[in-house]
């Protein structure tokens, strides 16, 4: 645990536990390397973009400089479409033909 | 002391229509042997007599997960009924059960008890969703249980379907009723009252493990019908004129079949992004990937926005090294589903 801003441990959500085991220190930090750029592919349609937090959680920005903490994927997409006005509805066309650009 | 097992406990899930016979299949299973270390929840008054078993009572009190989505409700009563038998279990006041059964409500949603289950910090260590079996009655379901929207999500998201009142009804109607289910919940087994075998209730059983190569494999079996192929398919595919007019005709069944490796943390992100936005209309997911950089499949299912942790198989079930993921929506069809899973696994993750 962190113990200047008490977080714990590492990202317990279905989105993470398929891809590397808790153990397994150095995999898990590179998919979540990737996890966030492939994130920010999809977050930049929108002007919004996601940094990691101290291993455990996510920064999500907004255009106009609003910052806020998520715990993991779920919570990342309802966030998301609170600062941006809009929903990240991947069954929309139009998102899909950003994203395949 | 030394007699009790740290294990995590299965709960499986008892649901069923109002007047659907649960309580009966329940006091039929629980009354052999096999069943004796079981406690039961039952979150309405009880009717039956179950002097060696556990009874406690769980209140629809539904309150709002904090950090996730809107819709992950926890039941604050079902979780302090778990706590509350699992501290007594390790003080040795009640007997070490090895399973719990969930009896729910008529019209009980099995989804936020799903996501109790597995949100719950402090039940996801001690217990974990067992199969969810849900009884249909044959006489009343395409009759008059069908119109109820409360009834298609019991059986979509159901691990077993368990047909009650089979003599009550003629060939034909119980053969309609099976394809019916067929076609709305193609990946749960299905057995008969009349005929079952208690491993339809066993504890493990709808719990996706490493070695549950058989379970998963089942999910993507092709139907067996039986008499049902005796008789006409309903027009253009659809669930016949018993149903005409109800909600089954928004809901639909379908496989989406990926015939590549597919990138994991794409795929993640584009189910998160799918159930964060449709979950309500996403009744049922079981998916089994072949991920990039595994020698192994990964199984994965949920109920509506809750997800279960995925899981490494030992082996593929066969030879079929496809990824196949077996939806069940409400007015989501598989041509929308399809292209939208292609562009994140082939464009976003390149």
């Amino acid at each position: 645990m962190c113990g200047l801003c008490g977080a714990l441990g590492v990202e317990d959500h279905w989105t993470v536990s398929a891809s590397a085991t808790p153990s397994d220190v150095a995999e898990r930090r590179r998919l979540r390397a990737r996890r966030i750029a492939l994130a920010n592919r999809i977050l930049a349609t929108r002007r919004l973009s996601v940094e990691d937090f101290e291993g455990s959680a996510y920064v999500l920005s907004g255009p106009t400089g609003r910052r806020e903490v998520v715990q993991d994927l779920g919570a990342l997409w309802r966030l998301a479409e609170q600062m941006s006005g809009a929903a990240f509805d991947p069954l929309d066309p139009s998102l899909l033909a950003r994203i395949a650009r | 002391m030394e007699d009790i097992a740290f294990d995590v406990i299965p709960v499986i899930v008892a649901t069923g229509f109002l007047g659907s016979g649960k309580t009966t299949l329940l006091k039929r299973v629980l009354s052999s042997e096999a069943f004796g270390d079981t406690a039961v929840l039952v979150n309405e008054f009880g009717e039956v007599g179950l002097d060696h078993l556990l009874l406690g009572e769980v209140a629809p009190d539904t309150v709002l997960l904090s950090s996730g989505c809107l819709c992950c409700s926890i039941r604050g009563e079902l979780s302090d009924a778990l706590r509350g038998l699992y501290s007594r279990r390790q003080r040795g006041e009640i007997p070490a059960f090895r399973r719990v059964v969930l009896e729910t409500t008529g019209l009980a949603d099995p989804g936020p008890i799903v996501s109790t289950l597995l949100a719950d910090p402090v039940l996801k260590h001690h217990f974990r969703c067992g199969a969810i079996v849900t009884t249909v009655d044959a006489v009343n379901a395409l009759a008059d249980h069908v119109r109820q929207p409360e009834w298609i999500r019991q059986v979509a998201v159901a691990d077993r379907l368990v047909i009650t009142k089979t003599d009550l009804v003629d060939d034909l109607r119980l053969a309609r009723l099976e394809e019916v289910l067929q076609r709305l919940n193609p990946a749960a087994d299905k057995a008969r009252s009349d005929a079952l075998d208690e491993q339809i209730f066993q504890g493990d059983q709808g719990v996706v493990r490493s070695d549950s190569v058989e379970e998963v494999a089942r999910w993507f079996r092709p139907p067996d019908l039986g008499r049902a192929a005796d008789y006409a398919a309903p027009p253009s595919g659809g669930f016949g004129p018993e149903v005409h007019g109800s909600h089954l005709s928004d809901v639909q069944s379908f496989c989406v079949i990926l015939d590549r490796e597919i990138d994991w943390t794409a795929f993640a992100l584009w189910l998160s992004m799918l159930l964060h936005c449709h979950g309500n209309e996403i009744l049922r997911v079981k998916g089994l990937l072949n991920v990039a950089g595994s020698n192994t499949p990964v199984a994965l299912h949920g109920v509506q926005h809750v997800i279960h942790p995925p899981v490494h198989l030992k082996r593929w079930p066969d030879d079929d090294r496809r990824s196949r993921i077996v939806f069940i929506t409400r007015g989501i069809a598989s041509d929308t589903i399809q292209p939208s899973l292609e562009t994140f696994v082939d464009k976003l993750a390149r």
